[in-house]
């Protein structure tokens, strides 16, 4: 079975559909592997390395085309300018292409390799789940624009990102605003940190805030409180309100800040204008914009398409290229992920069509002609936000509150008899009970209720501590040793006393200096 | 000093002392509440000595300094992980104080009652006298069993709650006798009083096992009190009142918790061996986990912690037999310093003694704000890499939640099986005190790191320290 890899014919486009690495996978896979000549060089591939991993490098256009059972390609076929055919048509019948298709805007391409009988997988519809990971594309090129935002927006920043102190003065460090933490914003939050700068970021989806954190940057709270999450980890449209509060937050960020990198998207819908051109003005010259929604587009009202512009002394950088500036690293992710799912649907000898296999079904656009996209709706399990009991803001609290609400909860109709018992025969004692031990037992009682008071308010933690300070002060018993030592010394009264005093003093010096011993240790 | 004066002293100490306890509500506050406690308790016995009542000063001052210094010497030189012993220790001295006193009391020639008060005198010294003896020999047992002197193992006589019957009615009728008898008549019930009291202290703190320890001297703490309390009865002293009122409803509250925390009865910790009583045989899980536990090597270890971002280390008794805490908390910074998240959790009944596991991570100088307790932390074992467990092993028993055959079933546990990697360490497969298979062991994402705590724990951190040395060069 062989296995085609054209050269992209699209102006600037560097990538490729297989590395010498993954051309080695597939040749593993049992594949026969035609490589184009010349079809590496765009991401620093030879076709020698090509040839010495066993691919065989051909040069006719058509012949590689024609020959090919599956063809491997990065950007969708279209008309090519030089043979004056289009890709499509140079499929032989019944071939199998797998490339990025984008089929809900490309109806007339699809229709198109339809009536070629082809069997077509737009890589761009792997389903997002976890067995998936390994095929995401998506995911590979938003990860890599990320990254190369930074890079492009450092290339036009005339500072640099990291605060310095040298011996000529002091250089403060860049502050860079990411909108929108997916793959695309998290690599940039992670590039832009790994360069040094100060970055805030802000996503409508509050279970990112997280991983945002994880990464270093301060994640920006909206007083509004909305969730943005709109099933399968993308995001949603927010209401009038939130967009609003939104707005203030960028207008007034974007004064602050040297760079904002743009990169929200919300499936099937025209990327969101969050910086408009008056924010644009107030920024401070020599601003970056990377606005990586700008094939959507774009997120900022002065980006155009492809290109950068100046304006109001800010560059805009509307790039819509960027995996392709990164070309060896995107095509060797790439290159890896169509290996991935060459295998997962058999390799060369049992190569087929598994209807449910998830991943194959949801990729699947076209089967020998037949329409198959979009494939059934299957509940897609949300990725799963990690849900966080809400707990207090004061932990001490808890366990304060806890013991005491179960002893409360403990009094039932018995105790409440033993209550009642205990009362009468308090009465009855008191009646006959001299005023002097009555006073004292008041006293006893009184003491009683504030010890339990307070000591539960004593922290766990320091529960070793208020041991051994009871030890301490119980030893006020040597009070008691006090008043009986003053009889003449023969009495047993006073010697009973003394020894009393004695071991009560060591209760009182040991207690009191462990615990300030102990204490000492607690630092936080 | 009149005695008026004398007697404002004393409200002032009392006061004082409760202030003392209320600092310890939290650490930034503790250290001025037992500077309190030391005020008040200079205050008392300052005005006492100074008041009517005493005189002979030659004694009272070299009772109190050799006392003194016998309680600083063994202050300062304790260690963290002695702490119980100590503290089982100096409980036995205020019980030996309330007998001393509640026979100085009976003795003292001065005092002259009569009726109706004469009578209550009598029953409080007799109270008095019997709650001290009984805390003063149980707490020398447990002074005993902590100190490794006598086994930890309970001691359970045949027909023992009948034994601790008969010897308290064998009390109350020397009570009986004792109240309204002549003066001599008086002392030999007080003395079989103190003698049985003393047998019933002593037999009660024998039938506790290990585990049942903070149970045990968080009751004799109360106890002490009582006994104070009782001391104060008789004397017609209110500050003696005041203070054991306190330190036994302090007593009290570590008790009940202690208790709670392991989800069984005070009456059964106190009366009841646990998971032994007559006629039971000794208790074992229905349905003992089958299957392998699963053992892991030291740099295997090290690269688990080195990848993982949320550490919890949940140390238990074998890491303080171990001392192993030291090293531990360097391990702790270096993974910290790496940009972990490491963390402790302490169990309520972790150690021999209410809070024991604080005090011993406070001693190897862990930041208390990374020692959190059972209620604050259990949530946060979902979203956790790695769990590290040291020398504990029922308070991670998940038979408790899930086993209603298990003895230890509804004892509130640390839930370290939710995390994604549970380490544990242990000596052997030897199950815990309360001798339950721990499914735990068993679990998938368990691995055992078997050997000696500290001789491990010096191993990881080597091995981290030469990575991290090597990373930065």
């Amino acid at each position: 079975m062989k296995v085609a890899v054209p050269k992209e014919i699209r102006p600037g486009e560097r990538r490729v559909a297989a590395t010498p690495e993954s051309t080695a996978r597939l040749i593993k896979l049992g594949f026969e592997v035609e490589i184009e000549a010349g079809a590496g060089l765009g991401a620093s591939f030879g076709d020698e390395d090509y040839e010495s991993v066993g691919a065989v490098i051909v040069k006719d256009t058509r012949a590689l085309w024609q020959t090919g059972d599956v063809v491997l390609k990065v950007q969708p076929p279209e008309q090519n300018l030089i043979l004056g055919v289009h890709e499509a048509d140079l499929l032989h019948e019944g071939a199998t292409l797998i490339s990025f298709l984008w089929p809900g805007k490309n109806q007339e391409l699809v229709s198109r390799l339809a009536a070629r009988k082809i069997t077509a997988l737009a890589i761009d519809q792997v389903p997002r789940i976890s067995r998936a990971q390994k095929m995401d594309a998506l995911s590979v090129m938003a990860n890599i624009a990320g990254y190369r935002a930074v890079i492009e927006a450092a290339s036009f920043f005339g500072r640099f990102f990291t605060g310095q102190m040298t011996a000529a003065g002091r250089v403060a460090p860049a502050k860079v605003l990411v909108i929108g933490a997916g793959v695309a914003g998290l690599a940039a939050i992670g590039a832009a940190r790994g360069l040094g700068a100060i970055v805030y970021a802000f996503d409508t989806r509050a279970a990112v805030k997280d991983q945002i954190k994880s990464l270093g940057a301060e994640f920006i709270e909206l007083a509004v409180e909305e969730e943005g999450e709109g099933g399968g980890g993308y995001a949603r449209e927010m209401s009038e309100a939130y967009v609003k509060a939104e707005m203030a937050m960028f207008a007034a960020k974007a004064k602050e800040v040297d760079i904002i990198i743009t990169t929200a998207l919300i499936p099937n819908k025209p990327a969101p204008l969050l910086i408009t051109e008056p924010m644009v003005r107030s920024m401070k010259k020599g601003s970056v914009i990377v606005d990586l929604a700008a094939e959507n587009g774009g997120n900022c009202a002065c980006t155009l398409p492809g290109q950068v512009v100046e304006k109001y002394g800010v560059h805009i950088i509307g790039f819509n290229d960027m995996p392709s500036r990164l070309a060896p690293t995107a095509s060797q992710l790439y290159g890896s992920n169509l290996t991935h799912l060459l295998a997962d649907m058999g390799g060369a000898k049992s190569f087929h069509i598994d209807l449910d296999d998830e991943v194959v079904r949801g990729a699947l656009v076209l089967q020998n002609g037949e329409l198959m996209w979009p494939p059934p709706k299957k509940e897609v399990p949300p990725i799963p936000v990690v849900q966080r009991p809400s707990r207090p803001n004061v932990p001490i609290v808890t366990t304060e509150v806890n013991p005491r609400k179960k002893v409360a909860k403990k009094a039932g109709p018995g105790t409440f008899i033993a209550l009642a018992v205990l009362a009468l025969a308090l009465g009855a004692f008191g009646t006959i009970a001299p005023a002097a031990f009555l006073s004292h037992l008041t006293v006893f009682a009184l003491s009683c209720v504030i010890g339990w008071q307070i000591v539960w308010n004593v922290t766990p933690a320091l529960h070793t501590p208020l041991m051994s300070v009871t030890n301490a002060i119980s030893g006020i018993i040597i009070v008691g040793g006090m008043l009986q030592v003053s009889g003449p010394l023969s009495a047993p009264s006073a010697v009973l006393g003394a020894i009393a005093i004695l071991v009560a003093a060591i209760n009182v010096a040991g207690g009191f200096l462990v615990t300030k011993r102990m204490l000492r240790m607690f630092h936080r | 000093m009149p005695q008026s004066l004398v007697t404002l002293a004393y409200i002032t100490a009392g006061i004082l002392f409760i202030f003392s306890l209320g600092g310890l509500s939290n650490q930034s506050s503790a250290r001025r509440g037992n500077t309190l406690g030391i005020i008040g308790m200079l205050l008392a016995i300052g005005a006492t000595a100074l008041g009517p009542q005493v005189s002979s000063y030659g004694i009272l001052a070299g009772a109190l300094g050799v006392g003194c210094i016998v309680g600083a010497a063994l202050a300062a030189r304790v260690q963290m992980t002695s702490m119980p012993q100590l503290v089982a220790i100096l409980h036995s001295f205020v019980g030996a104080a309330a007998v001393l006193v509640g026979f100085a009391s009976y003795l003292d020639v001065g005092t002259h009652a009569e009726g109706i008060e004469a009578r209550i005198h009598e029953v409080e010294t007799f109270i008095g006298v019997f709650v001290g003896a009984l805390t003063f020999t149980g707490s020398i047992v447990a002074f005993a069993k902590l100190q490794g002197l006598i086994g930890s193992r309970p001691l359970l006589l045949p027909g023992r709650h009948v034994f601790n019957l008969v010897a308290f009615g064998i009390c109350v009728y020397m009570g009986v006798g004792f109240v309204g008898a002549e003066m001599d008549a008086g002392v030999t019930p007080l003395l079989v009083n103190t003698a049985v009291a003393s047998i019933i202290g002593i037999h009660i703190v024998m039938a506790i096992g290990g585990a049942d320890m903070p149970v045990v001297v968080s009751m004799l703490n109360s106890y002490s009190g009582w006994a104070a309390a009782a001391a104060g009865f008789m004397l017609s002293n209110d500050l003696l009142i005041i203070t054991g009122a306190l330190v036994g409803s302090s007593g009290a509250i570590l008790s009940y918790i202690m208790c709670k925390a392991m989800n069984r009865s005070f009456v059964s910790v106190i009366f009841g061996g646990f998971g032994a009583d007559e006629g039971k045989a000794p208790a074992r899980a229905s349905n003992a986990p089958a299957g392998k536990e699963r053992s892991i090597d030291v740099a295997d270890t090290v690269s688990l912690l080195r990848e993982a971002r949320k550490v919890i280390i949940v140390p238990g008794y074998g890491m303080a037999v171990a001392q192993a805490q030291s090293p531990l908390y360097e391990v702790v910074r270096l993974l910290r310093d790496a940009g972990a998240d490491v963390r402790f959790a302490i169990h309520p009944v972790a150690g021999r003694l209410p809070g024991h596991m604080n005090v011993l991570l406070a001693e190897a100088k862990v930041p208390y704000d990374i020692v959190l307790e059972m209620e604050e932390i259990n949530p946060d074992f979902p979203s956790t890499d790695v769990v590290i467990v040291i020398g504990a092993n029922d308070i991670v028993n998940p038979g408790a939640l899930d086993d209603p055959a298990s003895p230890i079933y509804g004892m509130p546990i640390l839930e370290v099986w939710k995390a994604k990697t549970c380490i544990v360490m242990k000596r052997s497969m030897a199950s815990g005190y309360a001798g339950v298979e721990n499914p735990l062991f068993f679990k998938d994402n368990t691995v055992m790191l078997f050997g000696d705590a500290r001789k491990n724990v010096e191993a990881i951190l080597a091995d981290l320290r030469s990575k991290h040395t090597g990373a930065a060069a």
